[in-house]
């Protein structure tokens, strides 16, 4: 009874001294980031580009995989279809890039919902395969599609492209703002949701679906919400990476390496943190730079660390490490703050640490 | 009239082949709950190795080298289980899928490397060209015949050592209740790899019949896991004939659509997979339960 009386002294936190540093530090990268056009060259340019992408692709593989337990290895499917709806808006309809991109964004979303609905029938690990098969059907729908160039794909005709120019910025720099300004999104988008009630129930679901739903979590409603935001932004980036690469075809679109990327640099980094897939990506591309005139051994190094790492260390390198040290930049989790000297008369010593963490 | 009765004969006899690639996928989902979705590229591997093998020991047909490759297969299966994916069995279904789409890319890659990205085909003789008259001016080639009597004897032997045998008991019981089996003195990890083990037995003939009946190359693999998955799911979990049956209804699809224009062929089997997932989602013959 009387530890009750105590609850005066306990609170819970949200952030931590670290987390605030982390965040101005992270705004200062973002003014280094949006800087960039003006002091690195074009090659750089496109690289960098090319991390917010891969950033963007991986934070929204973490959001289904890590937090809401779908396993999904048919992202390729919504990144494609984002790019074709881009190109068929564009070429056919005379659509400006921009707006295209963000219609893109919402034909994911449409049709991530009858997607959801049909492969939410099948049991997690068989629902991975199935959203595979959903992605191949795409890919062969697609390739059936003359006035889009069927099986040998489309490019973007020249006043599409400088269409993308913004007055004095060149494409070069739109593009890459709009990639760094979704990969922040992504980033900033997953953070908040999981700090929300909504992402208290999806880490309810992840450590027990049963218990989650007995507690009275809609575990359908809110695995479809993440599905479909996912499938907007995956759309979206999707339709920005073909806008920057001028050409489509359904091979490369709907291609499964599209995933294995996505998983492995969420893997590596640590799955269910957000922290994980900026280690990772970072991780990807040191590697894609040493490892890239290896071919086929480049993508069997990359398989090979991503198998150990799930073996090995199931949480990622950031989560291995965050784990360690008790570090988390970006909290999503709540934090019980208990006074010990009001305490340490109440709880056995084994039992009371300064910090409990309430998943 | 008679190519629509082609069509459907053909489809039967390749779905045969379809189910063989599905037994061993839905064998180790029914015992430990995981998809391997390495199952494709180890058929895939298992054709390239039989083709090296005969290369090897100068054997006139590919089907001389299962001697050699079934076993080999076997050993295969036991030791991925015991050495990588045992340890990642759990409560957390993430990580036996994260792990076999790694090795999947490994093993793709590796073929790409040590056999380059070259269509290949393997020679099982004389039977390749050989066929049986029907009446109606239809003929059933002797190789699709006799891919379709293979493929339903393994299962049916299949059948019988999860239904009559010890082992299948375990198996059995295993994939009823992983701890009270345990708790029975049921050696699960033997089990575990016992039961990849035997799916890889599955695998090695599938190879051999695929390689002979098609050219494949190394990216084959994931087509491949995608036809067993959609037979097993069209026929319902658990149930092997039900299995069979589902190979059968997608290559029929596949080889209707295949008429109408060779690109349709993989697309009419998706689509026929969709339909069914949206309108039966436990299959057409899923089992019983009591």
């Amino acid at each position: 009874m009387s530890i009750h009386k105590e609850w005066g002294s306990v609170r819970v936190e949200q952030s931590s001294r670290l987390s605030r540093m982390a965040a101005a530090f992270a705004g200062l990268l973002m003014l280094a980031l949006l800087s960039a056009p003006a002091w690195i060259d074009r090659g750089h340019l496109s690289l960098l580009m090319e991390f917010c992408y891969f950033l963007a692709l991986a934070q929204m593989w973490n959001l289904l995989a890590g937090f809401a337990g779908i396993i999904s290895l048919g992202q390729q499917a919504f990144l494609g279809l984002g790019g074709y709806v881009l190109f068929l808006l564009t070429i056919q309809l005379g659509w400006t890039p921009i707006a295209a991109l963000v219609l893109a964004g919402v034909v994911g979303a449409l049709v991530a919902i009858p997607g959801a609905l049909i492969v939410f029938r099948l049991n997690g690990a068989y629902l991975a395969i199935g959203t595979w098969v959903v992605a191949e059907t795409f890919k062969l729908a697609f390739s059936e599609i003359r006035s889009l160039g069927a099986g040998s794909g489309i490019s973007l005709p020249a006043s599409v492209a400088r269409a993308v120019n913004l007055g004095p910025l060149h494409r070069d720099t739109v593009l890459y703002g709009a990639a760094l300004l979704i990969s922040l999104l992504s980033t900033v988008c997953s953070y908040l949701l999981l700090r929300s009630q909504a992402g208290l129930a999806l880490t309810a679901i992840r450590d027990n679906e049963a218990t989650a739903r007995s507690a009275g979590v809609n575990s359908l409603r809110i695995k479809l919400f993440v599905f479909v935001a996912t499938g907007f932004g995956t759309a979206l980036t999707g339709a920005l990476i073909y806008l920057s690469k001028l050409r489509i075809s359904p091979p490369a679109a709907f291609d499964i390496n599209w995933s294995s990327y996505m998983i492995f640099i969420v893997v590596i980094g640590g799955i269910g943190t957000l922290e994980g897939p900026i280690v990772g990506t970072m991780v990807f591309f040191l590697l894609r730079q040493y490892l890239a005139d290896l071919g086929s051994w480049y993508l069997i190094v990359l398989g090979a660390v991503a198998v150990v790492v799930m073996l090995k260390m199931p949480s990622g390198l950031w989560g291995t490490f965050a784990k360690r040290y008790d570090i988390s930049l970006f909290p999503t989790r709540r934090r019980l703050i208990l006074d010990r000297s009001v305490l340490t008369s109440e709880l056995k010593s084994g039992h009371a640490s300064a910090g409990g963490d309430c998943e | 009239m008679s190519g629509w009765i082609d069509s459907i004969l053909q489809g039967i006899m390749l779905g045969a082949l379809y189910a063989l690639f599905a037994a061993g996928l839905s064998l180790v989902f029914g015992v430990m709950r995981m998809v391997n979705v390495a199952h494709g590229d180890l058929i895939v591997l298992s054709a390239f190795l039989a083709m090296w093998l005969q290369r090897l020991m100068g054997f006139s047909s590919t089907f001389l080298t299962l001697i050699l490759l079934v076993p080999l297969m076997f050993a295969v299966g036991y030791l991925l289980q015991r050495t990588i994916l045992n340890p990642a069995l759990g409560e957390d279904i993430l990580r036996p899928v994260l792990i076999t789409f790694g090795l999947s890319v490994i093993i793709q890659n590796g073929l790409l490397q040590a056999f380059s990205a070259d269509s290949q085909k393997l020679h099982g003789g004389r039977v390749e060209v050989a066929s049986i008259a029907l009446p109606a001016g239809l003929a059933v080639g002797t190789l699709p015949l006799l891919t379709l009597v293979v493929s339903t004897a393994l299962i049916g032997l299949l059948q019988w050592v999860l239904y009559r045998t010890k082992l299948g008991r375990a198996l059995r019981a295993t994939s009823d209740d992983l701890s009270t089996a345990g708790l029975m003195g049921v050696n699960t990890p033997h089990l575990f790899a016992m039961a990849t083990g035997i799916a890889m037995v599955t695998v090695a003939v599938a190879g051999v019949f695929t390689g002979i009946r098609a050219s494949f190359d190394a990216v084959s693999g994931p087509d491949w896991l995608i036809f067993a998955f959609e037979a097993v799911i069209i026929g319902g979990l658990g149930s092997l004939w039900g299995t069979l049956a589902g190979g059968m209804i997608l290559a029929m699809a596949q080889t209707t659509g295949a008429r109408f224009s060779p690109s349709w062929q993989m697309l009419a089997g998706h689509l026929v997979f969709l339909a069914i997932l949206i309108l039966w989602p436990q299959g057409l013959f899923p089992r019983r339960t009591e």
